[in-house]
């Protein structure tokens, strides 16, 4: 048998790769429309807490958005089933944990709009300079935070150090500086501190001229115009239908304003503008708040310049936990405080919805009650969801660097959107 | 209603061409960093603190809520009762109560119930202060202490000791139990 040699080409594992490597790069080198995943978030310093974008990207421009939220998500509507309503005040501080204050007030109001009660004018107008120290306070940090994302550090410091005050002013006021716990079902834990109304009016004379200044950095600043203008468009009828709400719907030129078109804490007693926007696009979002400060200052103004006096919480003995002073001392008031504490106020059965014109949008409490101390279910229309639902609408078209001006320009907070 | 639609500007062309708008971010920069100056020579009031050597304690209110603690009244009676309104009420469940008999053969026999055992578990703790609002009988308060540490979990438990020992003796408060029973 004649000997057949053949020869055999055993490549090592070097060789092998190298040669797929190559036939690899033939086929996918250079083919036009290939798409690249981007993660952005949940751990990005523009997405403001824990959201999580993922873009699909080609090139540069974002072709793909999707929206992934719920890294916070706490459960706050399930805890409200378990305890009674007073318990649930130091929760809501942690919803738009930029605006604790304004959240107080609106979950008070709607336990209340459920009981039936109403508190006194000096009640109310106390729940004003809340809400409206808390917008001032919240709108700061979100220009601020905006401008810093475009690239303006500057303005960040000087609103943050307005911000500072405010929350001097909250620990005057409530005891803390950021988890306020301030408002009780039937009013406020306490009265007004002496000084007050002139620390306030002191702040308010100090923050009209930083206003003017980030007014100065911002407005006319060619490169802040460039980065914001005609970006993030959304009209009218978008706005509308995405239920979006707050200073980012009158960004696109809608002038609806609960505390003018439902106006609640008496606030049609006060003499206040809504600003709204042309175009809806960053540039008009950031005026519209601009201005909403400049709106709040006013209103300030105008409540402490006619601040009843009165009582500030509702005069029903039986809902509410009696003078501590009597308790102390008294056996009938130590009983019913010992049922008060125990059992909750007695909620009549129904079905409530209250929503509050927050800085960040319609803050809602839907109450469902069986009666009895404990909500059988409490959902939180939580402005910042439903603003952030548009993302995925709205990006899809802009280059990457356009993202952190458009999420800016939304100023959402992830506390209340996961809530 | 009013309704201001906001105003849009219009740039000139020194403020495109950055001309003007240069200066003007300038003299704000610069108007800042005299202020600074004049706040580090001691004529304006400083915005930073340098904390931990100074500190903001004497601007806080008396009703500030820190730490909550325990107190004693000026007979150096524990002035909880053991009622375990506040472990009900502590919205984060931080409070755990083990309420106690006080023997018979007591100077405050009559009070009856104290606490055996009082913890509050600071990691838990939301500084709500709902439990000073809710104890009839004055003995749980919360303090001015914010800055709470511990090396371990265990550590950011507070027991009665160390509740009683932060609280302190609290005087000028209601004594029920001295004159009237
Ligand atoms: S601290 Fe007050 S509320 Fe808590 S158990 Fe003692 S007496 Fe009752
Ligand atoms: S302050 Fe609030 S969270 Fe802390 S122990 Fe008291 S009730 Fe509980």
């Amino acid at each position: 048998m004649p000997t057949v040699t053949r020869e055999y080409e055993a490549p090592d594992v070097a060789a092998k790769a190298a040669m797929q490597a190559e036939s690899m790069e033939a086929t996918t080198s250079d083919i036009v429309g290939e798409k690249m995943v981007l993660n952005m978030g949940p751990s990005h310093p523009a997405t403001h807490g824990v959201l999580r974008l993922v873009l699909e990207m080609d090139g540069e421009i974002i072709t793909k958005a999707d929206p992934d939220v719920g890294f916070l998500h706490r459960g706050d509507e399930k805890i409200a089933e378990n305890m009674h309503y007073n318990q649930f005040v130091p929760y809501t501080d942690r919803l738009d944990y930029l605006a604790p204050l304004a959240n107080n007030v609106a979950y008070a109001l709607a336990c209340e709009k459920l009981m039936g009660w109403e508190v006194p004018e000096r009640g109310r107008a106390i729940r004003v300079i809340c809400c409206e120290l808390a917008r001032i306070s919240a709108h700061m940090l979100g220009v601020g935070v905006f401008a810093m994302d475009v690239g303006a550090m500057t303005v960040f410091l000087y609103t943050f150090t307005e911000r500072e005050k405010i929350y001097n002013l909250c620990e005057q006021l409530t005891g803390a500086r950021f988890t306020t716990s301030y408002t009780r079902v039937g009013g406020q834990v306490r009265d007004l501190p002496d000084g007050f109304v002139s620390a306030v009016r002191k702040f308010l004379d100090e923050l009209e001229p930083v206003i003017d200044e980030v007014d100065k950095l911002l407005t006319r600043n060619a490169i802040f115009m460039a980065r914001t203008q005609n970006l993030g468009v959304i009209t009218k009828q978008e706005a509308i239908d995405w239920g979006i709400s707050g200073p980012n719907l009158r960004g696109s030129g809608v002038a609806h304003d609960l505390r003018k078109s439902n106006p609640y804490l008496d606030y049609e007693r006060y003499d206040f503008d809504i600003p709204v926007g042309t175009t809806g696009d960053c540039y008009d979002r950031y005026l519209v708040r601009m201005e909403e400060m400049r709106q709040s200052v006013r209103i300030l103004r105008q409540v402490m310049d006619k601040l009843p006096g009165g009582p500030i919480n509702v005069a029903d003995a039986k809902g509410l936990l009696p003078k501590k002073e009597k308790v102390l001392m008294k056996m009938e008031e130590l009983i019913h405080h010992f049922i008060i504490a125990t059992q909750g106020i007695d909620a009549p059965p129904g079905e409530v919805y209250f929503g509050a014109e927050n800085p960040k949008g319609e803050l809602g409490f839907y109450i469902h009650s069986k009666g009895g101390g404990v909500p059988y279910r409490l959902k939180i229309r939580s402005p910042s969801f439903i603003n952030l639902s548009i993302l995925s609408k709205m990006i899809p078209g802009h280059l990457l660097s356009d993202v952190p001006s458009v999420l800016g320009s939304l100023d959402f907070v992830m506390g209340e959107c996961d809530r | 209603m009013a309704i201001i639609t906001v105003q849009r500007p219009k740039l000139a062309w020194h403020e495109k061409a950055f001309i003007s708008t240069l200066f003007k971010g300038l003299k704000i920069t610069l108007s800042h960093a005299l202020r600074t100056f004049l706040q580090i020579a001691g004529k304006k009031p400083k915005v930073t603190m340098e904390y931990p050597e100074q500190k903001w304690d004497d601007q806080l209110p008396d009703y500030y809520r820190g730490a909550p603690a325990l107190v004693t009244d000026e007979h150096e009676r524990e002035r909880c009762v053991s009622c375990q309104l506040c472990e009900f009420i502590c919205p984060p469940k931080a409070i755990t109560i083990t309420p106690g008999e006080i023997p018979s053969d007591d100077p405050w026999a009559k009070v009856e119930k104290r606490p055996k055992e009082f913890e509050i578990d600071m990691i838990r703790c939301i500084y709500c202060g709902m439990c000073e609002e809710v104890c009839p009988e004055q003995a749980i308060f919360l303090r001015k202490d914010y800055a709470i540490t511990g090396l371990s979990r265990k550590e950011m438990v507070h027991d009665k000791k160390r509740l009683y020992e932060i609280g302190g003796q609290r005087v000028g408060l209601v004594n029920k139990w001295n004159e009237l029973k």
